[in-house]
């Protein structure tokens, strides 16, 4: 649905040295949530803006369904843009309309008939749970309402894809659950492709299907959440990890350097989670362990947990074999040979 | 208050009356599009243009440096031509309109630059031609400032009225020079400074109440 191909960005003030992106390349799949994660700076905002166009890149083609968005003209561009809407972390919603008038808004600039316009509004403010609230102004709502006004207007002309810029970071927890719960639905409902960006980890592991890491305008690590949550490749993917996790969450490098016995980090997903695992393979292969950290959570739906041992006495290899048996990732962290 | 000769002043109301609304609605037709011309212009902005946005700038700015009475005086011939005398209330708007259109044009390029640029983001983002967030989203999210610039523009006209009384344009201005001041007949000149008083009062408080109209912040 959308392709980077080696797309950097400089812009005219910068120093070329310093662009604000790098020779990126990367590929969104219809119906997927992807997200993209970095710090402020990073480079994100230039990505988003440039799957419509409010950017054009220095080189490099970027692909949007089907369309190189450089080669459109005008009307062309006009015509992607009803087809890919956008959520903003300020929301950017028109002070001077209502909330009705700011999701007719769209439709109105596409010219579409009264009739239709005032139904689809209808349409949209109900699906937002915001029917009630047509007639008044945004200064009137509090954010979360805001947002899901700024999700209506964006779904107005009927996109196939949805971009969110930092669309909750200006949200309390609660909220931010509620709009991603929203955003999540959409893709499943509607089957909407969803790029979200982001600079929070707790985001990415609740809705995106892959995340690519930005780090000062270059891509470090891309891969499905899963991945690049429990196995972090790169640096700053480790560091976006510990920020919801803390330092013990099992990352390498980080439980107790002076601890004894063979250091490993396990990583359960799905009903292993649940099962009684390390007591069993205690038993039977006679080996102590003592946990130094570990994190049981959700990546969507799916279940994890992942623990860092220290194992003493008994069969250490035999117990390592017998994780793996039962379908535990083991990796090795440290304290080998003792 | 024997001096005073109400149909006098009755005439010299309604005379200032049409200047201001003349040389306004003049103003505004001719102000806000430069004033939007001069922001769209502007760097950063989407039509930017640095040659057009400094000439348009230049001339603003040289229009504003020259002393009302100075403007009066210097533009007689060019009035002649444009409305076929200088005097009266029709010989008054041309140079009112000239005094007053590039101050309201830097009040409207100020409006506007206070718009929440994230708004004009998000109408082109949503497909939106330059026409279109120009008109529908820019204009309108300016709209408080735009009434409040308006304003401040129709107040300073009142005593660009007065000040063109003084080349024979008729008014509470004029009245006020003719007899209170040349005559010594305080009276009148009292009873005009009040009257222009009460105008700049309700045109300040009409202003306000549209303002709160309009706003939704
Ligand atoms: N319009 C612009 N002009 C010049 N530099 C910009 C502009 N927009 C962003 N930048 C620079 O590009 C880099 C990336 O910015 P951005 O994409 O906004 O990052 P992020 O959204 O990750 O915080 C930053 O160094 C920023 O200062
Ligand atoms: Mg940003």
């Amino acid at each position: 649905m959308i392709t980077f191909e080696d797309v950097s960005k400089t812009y005219g003030g910068q120093a070329s040295g310093r662009a604000a992106l790098a020779g990126v390349s990367l590929s969104v799949a219809p119906g997927e949530v992807f997200g993209v994660i970095g710090a402020s700076g990073a480079g994100k905002s230039t990505l988003i803006r440039l799957i419509n166009g409010l950017e054009t890149p220095s080189s490099g083609k970027v692909i949007v369904d089907g369309d190189d968005v450089a080669a459109l003209g005008v009307e062309g561009l006009r015509s992607l843009r009803r087809r890919v809407g956008m959520i903003f972390q300020h929301f950017n919603l028109l002070s001077s309309k209502t909330v009705a008038g700011n999701v007719a808004f769209p439709l109105k600039l596409a010219g579409r008939p009264d009739a239709e316009v005032r139904a689809r509004t209808a349409e949209l403010l109900a699906r937002v749970g915001l029917s009630d609230f047509a007639g008044k102004y945004p200064a009137q709502l509090s954010g979360g309402q805001k947002q899901r006004v700024g999700v209506a207007r964006a779904l107005a002309t009927g996109p196939k894809v949805l971009l969110c810029d930092e669309a909750t970071s200006a949200l309390d927890p609660e909220t931010t659950e509620q709009i991603l719960e929203l955003v999540s639905g959409l893709n499943r409902e509607l089957g909407l492709t969803i790029v979200l960006i982001t600079h929070e980890m707790d985001v990415v592991r609740r809705v995106c299907d892959r995340v690519a890491v930005l780090e000062a305008g270059r891509v470090v690590e891309t891969g499905p959440v899963e991945q690049v949550f429990l196995h972090p490749a790169s640096a700053t993917a480790r560091r976006f990890v510990m920020e919801v996790e803390g330092p013990l969450g099992g990352v390498p490098g980080e439980a107790g350097a002076s601890v004894d016995g063979r250091l490993v980090r396990l990583t359960f997903r799905g009903e292993a989670t649940y099962r009684p695992i390390l007591g069993a393979v205690a038993r039977e292969t006679g080996v102590d362990y003592s946990i130094l950290g570990g994190r049981i959570h959700r990546l969507r739906e799916t279940p994890y947990g992942q623990l860092t041992l220290s194992l003493t006495g008994g069969d250490v290899e035999a117990a390592i074999a017998r994780f793996q048996a039962d379908g535990v990732r083991v990796d090795l962290v440290g304290g080998a040979g003792r | 208050m024997d001096n005073i000769d109400w149909a006098e002043i009755g005439q010299a109301t309604l005379d200032t009356l049409s200047m201001l609304g003349g040389s306004m609605i003049l103003t505004v037709i001719l102000g806000l599009p430069l004033g939007v011309i001069l922001f769209l212009t502007g760097p950063g902005q989407m039509l930017r243009n640095r040659l057009a946005n400094g000439v348009l700038s230049l001339v603003i700015n040289i229009l504003r440096s020259v002393p009302f009475v100075i403007l009066l005086i210097v533009m007689i011939p060019l009035t002649v031509a444009l409305v076929g005398t200088s005097l009266g209330v029709a010989g008054a708007i041309p140079p009112l309109v000239v005094g007053a259109a590039p101050f309201f044009a830097r009040l409207v390029e100020t409006a506007l630059r206070e718009v929440d640029k994230g708004v004009i983001e998000a109408s082109f983002a949503m497909g939106a031609k330059r026409r279109q967030v120009v008109l529908g989203a820019l204009l309108p999210e300016a709209m408080p400032g735009l009434i409040a610039a308006a304003t401040v523009t129709a107040i300073a006209l009142v005593s660009y009225t007065a000040m063109a009384g003084v080349v024979g344009a008729g008014g509470l201005g004029d009245l006020a020079i003719r007899f209170g001041y040349q005559r010594f007949q305080t009276d009148v000149m009292v009873v005009t400074v009040v009257l222009l008083l009460v105008l700049v009062q309700a045109l300040q408080m009409v202003g306000d109440a549209v303002v709160r109209k309009v706003s939704h912040r």
